[in-house]
């Protein structure tokens, strides 16, 4: 399953840092997120578009984490030769990873 | 408990004007902020100023105005802005040469002024944060430094009696906190209240964002009425809990998810967001949805503000030359890749000079490269050679390179584009707090 079945994102830039919001639709999933999608995994993910470390801030209250992404934006949007100078896309492409030994999402009433 | 409504009438310099506008005639609010000054715009502006210099404020000010300031005034709705840009002198007196214009009687309009700090920073030569080096390795190439203010002199306006205030530089949610302070008589250093008066300003200040733009994925999170999507407003009680609604009837919707997404967005550390009033820490934060478009949210909390405000110095960063041209149909992607090393052989034959280029095909790797999963061959391509250069006239000639394909390359290729700018680049400093002096002036506008 996609993690894009239990979860949105949004993502938001700062000089050449961007940051990638994974949130659960319904806070149940929040531990699976929590196991499955890594800083470690992020960072792979990107091999090739992020440059520096990968962080990982847990949100447990929202169900949310909050990755932190340095040397990611060629520079930054003022002077990046990028087309998405923002990196507004990246969030989806992080919605692409699967999970594992995932069931059907439980859907709260 | 007390509580005050405050509309938030644009996320960016571009933004929709007549969501604002919906604010002031149903949103029942007391506040208006708009939001216009992205980290580069400021650069932009002083470059503007330095040529005329009843200029260097934002383009859309007039517009803005124009189509608030009345029914601002007969509510008594206060405006808040930084639309100063480099020039919050100059935009007030525009604003209130707008307001007799429009024959409204009085118009209080300030301007907080003590952002610009470029001669300080010079002085100081202080680091470049990120990219390293110091500011004056920047030399004739820097155009502006200006330092992130606090709510401080807005709430002091507000104080003072101006139905309209106009900044330069501060930091977003100053704009929303300055009037809780004044509203509330919230103290400076109520770490607490200020982180929970960021928190709202954070959530408020992009405008579309927070009530169902830049969320919709169909599908997944369907948003109804984007095309006339409401802006939000924030009721703020004195204790500091947030709703978050917008005007019954507009585009859009407000729900938890579209809050999160929010209290995310552009955030690092949540337990440590910088600002210069408060360090606000959002790791606590709680998001309840209490009704249809009405969401509650609470746990902002805060810790003393840090020594330093954050500038950010514009410098001209050479330039950019670039050119895009089309292919469609079978083998479209082999004549785009055939397109790029034609003008990859072009630009090495006629010598352009470029530190820096890049090679594209849209439709296919310009986002993420190749590292990550893709389908089949697209239908059809657009491919772009975009580089970077110390002069114009070299950076004229990437794009000169990528339209000559029209007649000299491969089959097809169709709706060549050129384009060639000055790029304004911008790095962060940090100052002591104590070398930035900001003031408030007042100018009345009378009929």
């Amino acid at each position: 399953m996609k993690l894009r079945e239990i979860a949105h994102s949004r993502t938001g830039d700062k000089g050449d840092t961007s940051n990638i919001s994974v949130i659960a639709y319904d806070k149940a999933h929040y531990p699976l997120l929590r196991e499955q999608v890594t800083a470690e995994r992020i960072k792979a993910l990107f091999a090739g578009i992020v440059d520096g470390d990968v962080a990982r801030y847990e949100l447990p209250n929202i169900g949310a984490l909050n990755f932190v992404m340095r040397k990611a934006l060629r520079g930054g949007v003022t002077r990046s030769l990028a087309l998405d100078a923002h990196g507004k896309g990246l969030s989806s492409a992080l919605l692409d990873i699967d999970l594992e030994n995932m069931t059907e999402p439980k859907v709260l009433p | 408990m007390r509580t005050v409504r405050i509309g938030s009438g644009a996320g960016y310099s571009g933004d929709r004007i007549e969501p604002a506008v919906e604010l002031c005639a149903k949103g029942d609010i007391q506040y208006l902020g708009f939001e216009c000054l992205a980290e580069r715009t400021i650069a932009l502006a002083q470059q503007e100023r330095m040529q005329d210099p009843a200029a260097g404020f934002d383009p859309l000010l007039e517009q803005r105005m124009s189509a608030v300031l009345k029914i601002c005034k007969s509510k008594g709705i206060k405006i808040i802005t930084n639309m100063g840009a480099t020039n919050p002198g100059a935009a007030a007196r525009k604003t209130a040469e707008i307001a007799k214009r429009l024959g409204i009687g009085r118009l209080s309009v300030a301007a907080v002024i003590g952002d610009d700090v470029l001669d300080v920073c010079k002085q100081h030569n202080s680091p470049l944060l990120e990219i390293g080096g110091r500011m004056n390795d920047l030399g004739n190439r820097i155009l502006s430094a200006n330092a992130y203010l606090g709510a401080a002199p807005i709430a002091e306006a507000l104080a003072a009696g101006a139905d309209v205030v106009i900044t330069g530089r501060v930091s977003d949610p100053a704009l929303f906190l300055a009037p809780l302070i004044r509203e509330f008589g919230w103290a400076m250093d109520d770490w607490d209240r200020l982180g929970k008066g960021t928190l709202a300003g954070h959530l408020l200040e992009c405008a579309g964002q927070i009530t169902g733009g830049y969320f919709a994925d169909p599908g997944y999170k369907d948003v109804a009425g984007l095309g006339r999507l409401g802006f939000p407003i924030g009721e703020v009680s004195e204790d500091g809990t947030l709703l978050v609604t917008k005007v019954p009837g507009s585009g859009g919707i407000v729900t938890e998810a579209t809050c999160k997404e929010q209290l995310l967005y552009e955030v690092h550390d949540p337990a440590c967001y910088l600002q210069p009033d408060v360090v606000a820490d959002f790791s606590h934060v709680t998001i309840e949805e209490v009704g249809r478009d009405s969401v509650r949210v609470q746990g902002g909390r805060g810790a003393p503000r840090t020594a330093t405000l954050k500038v950010s110095v514009g410098y001209i960063d050479g330039y950019i030359g670039e050119g895009q041209i089309s292919y469609a149909g079978p083998g479209a992607l082999e004549r785009g890749r055939l397109a790029l090393n034609v003008v990859r052989e072009r630009l090495s034959l006629t010598g352009v000079r470029t530190t820096e280029t890049r090679f594209d095909v849209i439709g296919f790797d310009s986002l993420h490269g190749t590292v990550l999963p893709r389908g089949r061959e697209p239908y059809e391509v657009r491919i772009r050679v975009v580089g970077r250069s110390d002069s114009m006239a070299e950076a004229v000639r990437i794009g000169n390179e990528v339209e000559t394909l029209y007649t000299n390359g491969p089959a097809g290729g169709g709706g060549a584009w050129k384009s060639a700018r000055e790029v304004v680049a911008v790095a962060s400093v940090l100052l002591p707090r104590e070398l930035v002096t900001p003031t408030v002036q007042f100018l009345e506008a009378c009929r």
